[in-house]
């Protein structure tokens, strides 16, 4: 019987496979060929290593940068928050004392560890990459076998460039068709995730598949996989093809001449095949879907743009009716509101889900010649140092300015508030970021999440909005290409 | 790691579903660089809610977390573990576990055991009508007792294993070093490396 693109990925990657069968068995060591390292998971690996007298097994196999931490103003002075500077230069420490490549605030190379990873060519198809994050799954749109791992498996990483692991169970993300103008990747995700719940992707791996993947760009592919992880799944995938393969040539550590070739081939075979077969396939229609914004806090309460605040009544399950009663309360929302009605303060446009070039871009389109409303305050924060120093030769930097946007350094940032960028309480904000979690943003913040043209369209408005909202307030006819 | 077969302690029901990482640790607990000390950290947010279960006596002193379904989503942060346990918790116990934080739960040494859904509400009532009461979590017979109710968990055997013997993960791989070593050998040319950088310096 054939494979699955994740069974391939996993097989080829068993350096000894676990005793037993079934439920019983033992797992499965498996190389890794990446590990990418930030400054939050990873001081108490380090430390770990040192205890035991261990040495870091693959330094080659290693790289580090800063993100989570880093502020995204005044990045040539000291960090001001005292335990954020212990943190970051304690990696820098570790880094030095082990022999990792690591990439600090300043660097051109620095940026989020998920966005930094693949625009060095670092990240392939067929590989297994991890990362103390769960974001790593972002990686899988190369058609790697990507994991956020915790802590403890950092450490054992570092030690053994292995991980010990229980075959996951696959399943098939099929979208077909065409997306409409205004709906994009960060669409397709939050609708999967609405469907099949934050716990429905549990103990899988996700092939997302269809016409509409295809069509997809390596942003947009990124964006997707990245969220996997909102809807319980280990890892998601997108197979290899020729949008892989002309994205990552000329990457500075992307193969090169025979080795392209063979890796060619290699990438090539990296696809499910036709006689193979997933535990689970669920369908979503590209055709039909609507922009997608989150009412609640996690990343399964959404519901399309153009839709109402749902009522807890509207939830079946009762741990759904009792956790939406606790979202509406915590988000100051009452059902029934449109969710058009909704007023925010902030917009955040960044994060490991939506920071990359063509991020930018797509908001960038949308704003160009409009006025920001005066009560938002928009952040833009690029995914990477060479993120921001691609859109400046743009001239991207300018119309977030000319808006009226923060234009910042790359980071976290918002995504998660651990520098200073974060929500007042009960500051609202329509977020391109991956998690609406209760004061994910800052304490009492409350956050939408929505896709870069929502979220420009928003910053214009006031009240979250969809690009064809803005079409009837100007002359002439919305052309942004990548909208 | 520290074995555990049994554990006996006052429960803690957490009549909650989908409660993420965030909120077992916010992230602004992260920047510590230590491995322990994090007890004050736990459920940051909502324990400056005097109502919270965990500011009431006798849950207080609880070192068996019963939560709803999908406990432990979100962040791969394995700090919500550190917390759980440095602030006294020793299993937890759901219909549910997001899959990192069982398998951080697991190298740790934290009891993440499945249980039903139907059995977690009759040990929420046990635990409400009486508070204080006591849950025996037994893993070498995987069931949990609180009152009258008896109930089996799930837990996979290589973990109940490794948890029993109170096992070092890397210690176990390093057994196998040979294996590494010659699949290493086998790997392709073209496989990336990030040394040396093809960057320029700074």
């Amino acid at each position: 019987m054939g494979k699955t693109l994740a069974e391939k990925v996993w097989d080829a990657h068993v350096v000894r496979k676990g005793e037993g069968e079934g439920a019983n068995a033992q797992p499965d060591l498996l190389f890794i060929d990446l590990h990418l390292v930030h400054e939050v998971t990873s001081p108490q690996a380090f430390e770990g290593l040192r205890l035991a007298g261990r040495k870091l097994r693959r330094v080659d196999l290693t790289i580090a940068t800063e993100d989570h931490n880093t502020p995204t103003l005044d990045i040539d002075k000291p960090i001001a928050d005292l335990t954020s500077r212990t943190q970051i230069e304690t990696l820098r420490a570790n880094c030095k004392e082990f022999g990792v490549r690591l990439h600090s605030l300043g660097d051109k190379e620095q940026g989020i560890v998920h966005v930094v990873g693949p625009q060095l060519g670092l990240t392939q198809p067929g590989m297994t990459v991890v990362c103390g994050d769960s974001h790593t799954s972002t990686h899988g749109a190369f058609g790697a076998l990507a994991m956020g791992i915790g802590t403890s498996e950092v450490e054992h990483v570092m030690a053994t460039q292995t991980l010990s692991l229980k075959p996951f169970k696959t399943m098939a993300i099929n979208v077909e068709g065409t997306l409409r103008p205004g709906v994009t990747a960060k669409d397709i995700i939050l609708a999967v995730i609405a469907k099949i719940g934050t716990g429905g992707g549990q103990g899988y791996v996700l092939e997302y598949r269809g016409s509409a993947i295809r069509a997809l760009s390596m942003d947009a592919r990124m964006t997707i996989c990245n969220m996997s992880i909102e809807a319980g799944a280990r890892a998601g995938m997108v197979a290899p093809d020729q949008t892989t393969y002309d994205y990552m040539q000329g990457r500075p550590h992307a193969p090169e001449g025979a080795d392209w070739d063979a890796a060619v081939e290699y990438w090539n075979t990296l696809h499910t095949d036709a006689d193979a077969t997933f535990d689970v396939e669920v369908d979503l229609d590209a055709d039909t879907l609507e922009p997608f914004v989150t009412w609640g806090t996690n990343p399964g309460q959404g519901v399309s743009l153009s839709a109402k605040v749902p009522s807890p009544e509207d939830f079946g399950d009762e741990n759904a009716k009792a956790a939406a009663e606790r979202a509406l309360q915590y988000m100051g929302l009452e059902a029934g509101t449109p969710m058009k009605d909704i007023r925010v303060d902030t917009v955040f446009l960044g994060s490991c889900t939506n920071s990359r070039i063509e991020d930018l871009r797509a908001a960038a389109d949308i704003i160009r010649g409009r006025e920001k409303d005066p009560k938002v305050r928009m952040l833009v924060v690029p995914g990477s140092a060479r993120v921001r120093l691609e859109a400046e030769a743009e001239g991207l930097d300018k119309v977030f300015k000319d808006f009226g946007a923060e234009w910042r350094f790359a980071g976290c940032s918002m995504c998660l508030g651990m520098n200073p960028d974060q929500l007042e309480p009960g500051e609202r904000c329509a977020s391109t970021s991956n998690r609406n979690f209760e004061g994910r943003q800052g304490k009492g913040g409350r956050t939408h999440l929505v896709s870069p043209v929502v979220a420009a369209a928003t910053a214009v408005r006031g009240t979250l909005s969809s690009p064809s909202d803005l079409e009837s307030a100007v002359t002439g006819t919305l052309t942004g290409t990548a909208v | 790691m520290e074995a555990f077969t049994t554990h006996t302690g006052i429960g803690v029901p957490l009549r909650q579903s989908n409660v993420d990482t965030d909120q077992i640790i916010p992230a602004v607990y992260l920047k510590r660089i230590t491995r322990t000390g994090f007890e004050d950290a736990l459920f940051a947010a909502w324990r400056k809610d005097e109502s919270f279960i965990l500011n009431q006596p006798p849950f207080k002193a609880g070192s068996v977390l019963v939560a709803g379904p999908d406990f432990g989503t979100g962040s791969s942060r394995e700090h919500a573990v550190w917390a759980l346990k440095d602030y006294g918790f020793k299993a937890v116990l759901s219909s549910r576990f997001a899959d990192i934080f069982r398998g951080n739960s697991g190298k740790q040494g934290l009891l993440a055991a499945q249980v039903a859904q139907d059995d977690i509400e009759l040990i929420w009532k046990v635990l409400e009508n009486a508070p204080g009461t006591e849950v025996k979590v037994d893993l070498v017979s995987k069931t949990v007792e609180c009152g009258n109710v008896v109930a089996p968990f799930d837990i996979d055997d290589y973990t109940r294993w490794r948890l029993l013997e109170g096992l070092d993960d890397i210690g176990l791989t390093l057994q196998h070093e040979e294996d590494i070593t010659a699949y290493e050998a086998t790997r392709p040319s073209f496989k990336p490396r990030t040394l040396p950088a093809k960057v320029e310096a700074n």
